[in-house]
């Protein structure tokens, strides 16, 4: 969808074309939508998604080029103009685009859609549809955009210089809070996927020293060979999740690796700790380097499993949970559907990644459209895959595997019957045969997204290559590749959390913002884990699973990032007095802002899934010395009402730092229009010609 | 990997393969592992620094990795 080359007068024979794309598009999508009562088969979603990208990036993301960046190719790039070899490097747009890619996506586009599963596939799909088209792509492309315009300066740079300095310390703090956020949930999803799970933790611990291995390789055996130590780290890796199989069934090597969620809890938190003390090029890198591998190996797995299988969407269009009654996450389908799918609609997080190394590496102006906007289509196609294969699955299954134990029961039994009387029948033999044939004790109660798209993968990629024990190893291939990914992200996140909160407490006390002091680092990496870790130990002893929570809150975080990118956008647009084009960002920035501040007042004031009333309910138990389920005792208890009263301080804080943007944002625009002559600042105009040659 | 000695005019076919094999790994590090070229690193120098001493490739490696992870590295979740 990205190869299409944009003409500026289209002949007929493109009028047609685009028309016959038209066409199929509204016919695969009326299929998707409109179809009831029989399965609809997942080509017609993949078709329709195809249909709606293409139409979106050939008209719409030309509009943006053309009219409101106005994207110059006889404009000299930062890569150009700085030009240095190391950080500014003008490089081929395709391996651009592919850097960027490989920079953005990461697990949260598979785990969004797999949690939005419950409202049926067609809430999601169509906000993953849309969203990218009108939120989620024009973030990424228009921020490439004004970073390419400032010498690839970064989001909070940028904010400083045309919001005002205070706007820059909202986003700091908004950018700090978020990543501890995303270290919470994303370790919660690991632990979730370990937890009883003797044959993925296995695997998931093998991966250590074998990128240790490969660091010590890269630095004193072959130095720089890169490229070869990844492909031996990947074969020990698939070693690995083979012998893990043998490992967990052996009687005393398998108990040695089982450990609960609270147990795992304490290792990721050791294991972050300790990762981001340790150099980065004996561990940090060399796993990263793994992680890119099996991400790209998982995301080709999922396309070829999906086109080659062309499965059934067993998951209903629409199901009875859109009035915000699912056992997966509270809330009504407006506005957390669009909180719980951020990364593969729109996601803040790239805003900061298409400010940062992306810019610093294209050649031309007008490449800016196919990287940003076009890479953050391939990222919403990998959403839709996701959600392709969490549908696929029996809904009975998907249920077992996302709803909390309080919910469901802990047993096959009881799951069985009340997954069955919400209307998706399923028999206790079935759950324990999925169990069974991926080589787990147990699927029940597996949420977080990474359990339920491994066995979906698994069940589709068995039917390509069959084979005894096949599904069993594809399902801990895909769960090996969250975890890796996951722990990469909890390791250079707690490092980049650590520079954050050196550079705050060393306003007050400056030893402890020298970085390259071990004790001030230690003490750094401490304070950073120590606060995700509170989060990430809440979440895993949290009687409703944690999951249910911690992910409403990530996204309005996410979502409040993107929200202020949006708005900076907006602001720039007015102030380049471009006026006529301001509802390009503007429109989803308002819907971005109202839909944070809906959930987070939901979250603040709703007596049924709000954090107070939910922190009172239990406050009042314990004055009455009465116990209310799924708590067993009275510490539980007053552990949940800790718990909801800093997640509604939280939710506050995201509420009170939109607002503040917002206000930020439109007193800079009203600053800009009585302006007569645009004031942005921009970079000066430098020929590209006048660079190139000499 | 040392700096790429100058090709003559008419490179022999192993030779093409060679130049074809090197570029190809250039382009995966690159992708894959943010590794800038080397080759083109070495060519900016001697253009427009050289005064400066051109590094070993295990050199540029390993500044270049400590440097793309200096802040953490740039992830999205």
């Amino acid at each position: 969808m990205t190869t299409v080359t944009a003409g500026n007068s289209p002949g007929p024979v493109s009028k047609l074309t685009w028309a016959a794309v038209a066409v199929v598009g509204a016919i695969c999508l009326g299929v998707v939508a409109l179809r009831r009562g029989e399965p609809v088969n997942a080509i017609w979603l993949l078709a329709a998604a195809l249909s709606v990208f293409a139409i979106g990036y050939r008209f719409y993301s030309k509009l943006i080029a053309d009219k409101v960046l106005m994207l110059d190719a006889t404009r000299a790039t930062p890569a150009v103009l700085r030009n240095d070899g190391l950080d500014y490097v003008p490089t081929e747009k395709w391996i651009v685009y592919g850097h960027h890619f490989a920079a953005i996506a990461g697990a949260g586009p598979l785990v969004g859609p797999v949690l939005a599963a419950q409202m049926g596939y067609l809430p999601g799909t169509l906000w993953i549809l849309f969203g990218v088209v009108f939120a989620g792509a024009v973030q990424d492309f228009m921020i490439l955009g004004l970073s390419l315009r400032r010498d690839g300066r970064s989001l909070g740079h940028m904010l400083r210089a045309e919001l005002g300095p205070a706007a820059g310390v909202v986003c700091m703090i908004g950018v700090l809070v978020l990543m501890m956020i995303v270290l919470a949930v994303l370790a919660l999803v690991v632990v979730k996927a370990l937890a009883i799970s003797p044959w993925g933790t296995f695997t998931v611990a093998a991966t250590i020293p074998i990128a240790i291995f490969m660091g010590l390789y890269l630095r004193f055996l072959r130095p720089g060979r890169v490229l070869e130590v990844s492909i031996i780290g990947l074969v020990l890796l698939l070693f690995s999740i083979w012998f893990g199989g043998k490992v967990a069934a052996d009687p005393t090597w398998g108990p040695m690796f089982t450990f609960n969620a609270a147990q795992l809890a304490w290792l990721v938190i050791g294991y972050g700790f300790f990762a981001s003390v340790l150099p980065v090029w004996l561990l940090l890198a060399p796993r990263d380097y793994l992680s890119t591998f099996l991400k790209i190996g998982t995301i080709a797995l999922l396309a070829i499993a999906i086109v080659f299988t062309m499965p059934q969407l067993q998951m209903p269009a629409v199901t009875k949970f859109i009035d915000g009654t699912g056992p997966v996450f509270a809330g009504n389908l407006f506005p957390f559907l669009f909180i719980t799918i951020a990364c593969g609609a729109v996601s803040g997080w790239h805003s900061i990644i298409a400010s940062g190394t992306t810019p610093k590496l294209l050649a031309n102006e007008r490449e800016a459209r196919m990287v940003g906007y076009g890479g953050m289509l391939t990222e919403a196609f990998v959403a839709i895959m996701a959600l392709i294969a969490a549908c696929a699955l029996h809904p009975g299954v998907y249920f077992a595997m996302n709803s909390p134990g309080a919910i469901i029961g802990t047993d096959v039994q009881a799951a069985a019957t009340a997954i069955s009387q919400w209307g998706f029948v399923v028999t206790p033999d079935q759950l324990t045969q999925v169990a069974k044939d991926i080589g787990e004790s147990t699927i029940l109660s597996r949420a977080g997204g990474a359990p339920t798209l491994a066995v979906g993968m698994a069940q589709l990629l068995h039917q390509i290559l069959p084979g005894e024990g096949m599904l069993a190893f594809w399902y801990h291939y895909a769960i090996l590749f969250e975890a890796l990914f996951i722990l990469t992200t909890v390791d250079a996140g707690t490092r980049v959390g650590r520079f954050m909160i050196q550079e705050l407490v060393g306003l007050a006390v400056p030893s402890l913002q020298k970085t390259e002091s071990w004790a001030a680092n230690i003490i750094g990496s401490a304070i950073c884990v120590a606060i995700w870790g509170y989060f990430l130990y809440s979440g895993a002893v949290d009687p409703l699973g944690g999951i249910n929570t911690l992910w409403p809150l990530f996204g309005i975080a996410n979502q409040m990032l993107a929200a202020i990118a949006l708005i900076l956008c907006a602001v720039v647009v007015v102030k380049l007095k471009r006026e006529k084009y301001f509802w390009v960002p503007a429109v989803p920035a308002c819907w971005l802002v109202i839909c944070t501040l809906a959930a987070g007042w939901q979250k603040l004031f709703d007596a049924k899934i709000g954090f107070p009333a939910a922190a009172s309910k239990y406050a009042n138990g314990i004055a009455q010395g009465k116990l209310i389920a799924p708590a067993k005792t009275m510490d539980e208890m007053q552990r949940i009402v800790t718990n909801n009263n800093v997640d509604a301080a939280l939710t506050g804080l995201f509420m009170l730092l939109v607002v503040a943007a917002v206000a930020f944002g439109v007193a800079a625009m009203m600053k800009a229009r009585r302006k007569p002559a645009p004031s942005a600042n921009e970079e000066p105009y430098v020929a590209l010609a006048s660079v190139a040659t000499s | 990997m040392k700096p790429a000695p100058a090709l003559p005019d008419a490179a022999p076919p192993e030779r093409d393969l060679r130049a074809l094999w090197r570029r190809a790994v250039s382009v995966g590090r690159r992708i894959f592992f943010s590794i800038p070229d080397y080759d083109a690193y070495v060519a900016h120098l001697r253009a427009h620094h050289p005064e400066r001493a051109v590094p070993s490739y295990e050199q540029f490696f390993s500044e270049r990795q400590a440097a793309r992870y200096k802040g953490g590295g740039g992830r999205c979740c």
